[in-house]
């Protein structure tokens, strides 16, 4: 946490007692329009996806939607929640970045924590082991083969085991854990009789609350976000998570979103311009929503993956 | 356990034989290698258990069998694909697009960083900043989308503006040469901001005396970013920059998949999304799927690992 704080206020503390000359007042200037300019192109696509997502299908299909709703209209939120593979998308999608995070966090937990200490025998063996699976790997076809040996195939568990783990997020957590533990502290509870099951349990996941929550946070996102393994092992409809509906509706235009609403086909056609960009705005609402609460977790999880563990 | 197993760690290594030692070990740490156990086994399965997969580029695959067939053809699937049209198509549209986007994503976060960390008002930078992560947590599926519907030659935003004018816009999606820059602007407008944050913490770490000597010595707020933050975010960047050469050929499937279409395909075919077609649509051909990914496998290991030992060389760090 010290990192962060660190940034947020360095420059802050001592530009504000200093007086400021003419030169430096054009650089202010000058820095504060280029920071707008940012501003504008990342907030530029969004507005008009958001302004799109509130207008009429007949404003949107003619071109006429820029950075403001026109013909305000929730005909667009209302299909998207009339569509019943969307429902069942979201709730798998759900169902997924629930389950598969907590299975992620605890695999991940349980090997990073062991791999921190540095006295442990065949530690470096064992972390080989794991790094050697972020330069290489098996491919597509041998894990699709893998996973369909395994009868993962068309099930959900094809969504939640092949990734279980990250060995980025897991050295992170090893970081974290090797630097933040005082060895005298262990030291300290072996003398009392503690076990090492019983430490980590009381003691070092306790004390490792704030990484939790940053790999939590990573490994929730990439869920909510997954499509590859998806893609790669469902084709049970009802199974589908969000991003492979949304890439169905949006993308490859395979989908009839149209069918639930209305058998004019010009209504539909028009309709389903403005759903997309609902649903463009549903999937990525909750994350948007808890994003600027977690920030800060994030943040971190970079600033400690930064520390070469 | 009791104070004395305390430095059993040191008596370990004097005068045991490997056994004795790794009974001794075992014995001492039982507790934290059966925490391990679960990940051991789970790397094992899902991470080398398919490596033993790759056999399959040597052989000719069998339903029946599996990886373990033993019907050898030797190179015959590499010398299939090296001798393929579509080898220096896929090998050059990877290159080249991955190329441009590590090149294209060097200068802007920087420049961020440099100036979020010289702006005065605090809440404006938070906003900023706030707002500059935001596109990273964006899924590809919908980054692709928006760009499809931003660029949409009837509705589209571009199309949209472009008519206040009285231009037409042409359909960029289906254009070859316009791919690549597609591919990468929209990469670098969602990574831009987070990439700053690892700029932005070697620019904490600059030593405010270093900046109070500078200002009494005269010098604007400009120079002190020229001559102070600048040099600072250099270090970083050049280690970022070697390692992501590493993975120049390791172009990601997904974001080119979503953009590819009829029309740009030429463009937009490159190694990992050719492996998919061939390995798991039409006439599935796993072995010359394995092989080809196996190509490209290996030479992103001989990338990475050379770029390794160059940024270590250069800066002392590396990847590992």
């Amino acid at each position: 946490m010290a990192g962060t704080k660190k940034i947020e206020d360095s420059s802050h503390v001592l530009s504000a007692k200093m007086p400021i000359g003419k030169e430096d007042k054009i650089f202010y200037f000058i820095n504060t329009l280029i920071l707008l300019a940012v501003i504008v192109v990342i907030a530029v696509p969004i507005i008009n996806v958001i302004a799109n997502s509130f207008s009429d299908g007949d404003a949107v299909a003619a071109g006429k939607i820029t950075f403001w709703p026109v013909d305000f209209s929730l005909e667009g939120y209302k299909a998207v929640f009339e569509d019943k593979y969307i429902l069942i998308g979201y709730g798998n999608t759900i169902f997924y970045t629930v389950v598969g995070t907590l299975i992620n966090v605890v695999v991940t937990v349980i090997a990073a924590y062991p791999l921190s200490r540095k006295q442990l025998p065949g530690r470096n063996v064992i972390m080989m082991l794991f790094a050697f699976t972020m330069i290489f790997n098996g491919g597509l076809i041998p894990n699709f083969l893998l996973v369909k040996d395994l009868g993962m195939y068309n099930t959900r568990w094809a969504m939640i085991i092949p990734g279980a783990i990250s060995v980025y997020n897991m050295v992170i957590c090893r970081t974290f854990f090797a630097t933040n533990l005082p060895d005298e502290l262990r030291e300290a509870a072996e003398v009392d009789g503690c076990s090492e099951f019983r430490f980590f349990i009381r003691m070092a996941l306790p004390l490792s609350k704030a990484v939790i929550a940053v790999i939590a946070l990573y490994y929730a996102v990439a869920h909510w976000n997954a499509f590859f393994n998806a893609f790669i092992y469902l084709t049970n409809k009802n199974l589908y998570p969000l991003q492979l509906i949304l890439r169905d509706v949006l993308i490859s235009n395979t989908v009839n979103a149209s069918d639930v609403v209305s058998s004019d086909s010009i209504v539909n056609y028009n309709l389903v311009e403005t759903l997309k960009y609902s649903l463009i705005m549903v999937s990525c609402i909750p994350i948007w929503c808890v994003y600027p609460f977690v920030q800060k977790y994030f943040v971190k999880g970079v600033m400690i993956g930064a520390i070469k563990g | 356990m009791n104070g004395n197993k305390k430095n059993s760690p040191m008596g370990l290594y004097t005068s045991k034989t490997k056994n004795e030692r790794f009974c001794l070990a075992v014995k001492r740490y039982w507790q934290l290698y059966l925490l391990l156990l679960i990940p051991i086994i789970y790397i094992l399965v899902f991470h080398y258990y398919p490596m033993l997969g790759l056999q399959l580029a040597f052989k000719k695959f069998n339903a029946k069998e599996g990886i373990w067939g033993d019907s050898w053809v030797g190179f015959k699937y590499f010398i299939k694909f090296f001798n393929s049209y579509k080898f220096i198509e896929v090998v050059r549209n990877t290159f080249v697009t991955s190329f441009y986007a590590v090149l294209a994503q060097i200068p802007i976060p920087i420049i961020l960083a440099l100036s979020l960390n010289a702006v005065r008002g605090q809440k404006f930078k938070k906003a900023a900043q706030l707002l500059s992560y935001m596109p990273h947590f964006i899924s590809t599926v919908v980054i692709v989308s928006m760009m499809m519907q931003m660029f949409n030659t009837r509705s589209g935003l571009v199309a949209v503006i472009a008519a206040l004018f009285g231009k037409v816009v042409p359909d960029i999606f289906a254009s070859e040469s316009a791919f690549k820059h597609l591919y990468v602007w929209s990469t670098v407008w969602q990574s831009a901001g987070w990439a700053s944050i690892i700029y932005l913490a070697a620019l904490a770490g600059v030593d405010p005396e270093q900046h109070e000597a500078a200002i009494v010595d005269g010098a604007t707020r400009f120079q002190r970013v020229r001559y102070i933050d600048f040099p600072t975010v250099i270090p970083t960047a050049s280690i970022l920059i070697i390692l992501n050469m590493g993975r120049v050929m390791s172009l990601g499937f997904e974001k080119v998949y979503l953009m590819q279409n009829d029309l740009n395909i030429a463009a937009s075919e490159i190694i990992s999304t050719y492996t998919y077609k061939i390995g798991l649509t039409g006439n599935a051909d796993f072995s010359y799927s394995t092989a080809i990914g196996l190509f490209n496998s290996v030479i992103n290991l001989i990338l990475i690992l050379m770029t390794n030992k160059l940024s270590k060389k250069l800066s002392g760090s590396g990847l590992f």
